[in-house]
């Protein structure tokens, strides 16, 4: 597992049905890109977090496949009508296997 | 055993038109890799379309962190490419029903001033292109 590997999602805690909410989704992570080269000339491998997906009471809202050309801490931001009370489940895979998780209840008003 | 050997005039041959490509590659290379990825993605037939916004800085100052946010309405998959980038594939993302704008933001690096390209895959699977030219003043890919 990469160190350091924080991830911070921003939801609203209550929404009323059918309102379209904005969510930012935002993970710590150094997203070596397998271009740069270390002091000895040596190329540093690849590592990076290659897929995002984000599901609400389990119906995918988002899978986004990455490239290194996404920048250091990825981050998205996008919009999600909320069809009634349920929860966000936000998954982030690294290249080295490991699979960072957070969740979001979001309650309807 | 069998051995195999190459004429003098063959390798020459063979030398001059490998140099011939390479000197030709260094060119546009890295704006050939993004349409042959697009033709690859879209079989070749796309449309250019005004529907698809790509908001995207004019001038970059940094090309490590590039605000890129894309709107695609009707798209069930998108997908980002930088002409100009070593690899030009950026991201692909694939749209739920829930997520009904069709509107993402991320961010991106750019190794030098290009293009940045979104091809989106409607409903019916037809394929809309858009894209918008970004200035870079300092690259993204370091080394």
């Amino acid at each position: 597992m990469a160190s350091g590997v924080k991830p911070r999602v921003k939801v609203p805690k209550t929404a009323t049905v059918g309102e379209e909410v904005t969510i930012k989704a935002l993970i710590s992570h150094k997203m070596e890109s397998g271009q740069r080269k270390d002091k000895k000339g040596q190329t540093i491998p690849r590592s990076i977090i290659n897929r995002f997906v984000v599901d609400f009471n389990g119906e995918n809202v988002i899978d986004v496949m990455l490239e290194p050309a996404i920048s250091t801490n990825p981050y998205f931001k996008f919009d999600v009508i909320i069809p009634a009370a349920g929860e966000f489940h936000f998954k982030w895979f690294d290249d080295d296997g490991s699979v960072y998780e957070t969740k979001k209840k979001v309650k309807v008003s | 055993m069998k051995t195999h050997t190459v004429s003098r005039r063959d390798f020459l041959a063979t030398t001059v038109v490998a140099a011939g490509v390479l000197g030709f590659g260094s060119r546009a290379a890295f704006a050939n890799l993004a349409e042959e990825e697009i033709k690859m993605l879209t079989a070749g037939v796309v449309t250019v379309s005004d529907s698809i916004v790509i908001e995207a800085p004019e001038i970059a100052e940094n090309g490590t962190t590039v605000p890129v946010e894309v709107t695609a309405p009707g798209a069930v998959a998108l997908t980002l490419f930088a002409d100009g980038n070593p690899t030009p594939a950026v991201a692909k993302f694939k749209f739920g029903k829930l997520n009904t704008s069709r509107t993402v933001a991320t961010r991106i690096r750019l190794a030098k001033s290009q293009n940045v390209i979104a091809i989106a895959q409607m409903e019916d699977g037809s394929f809309q292109r858009a894209q918008a030219n970004v200035k870079v003043t300092i690259g993204g890919c370091g080394g």
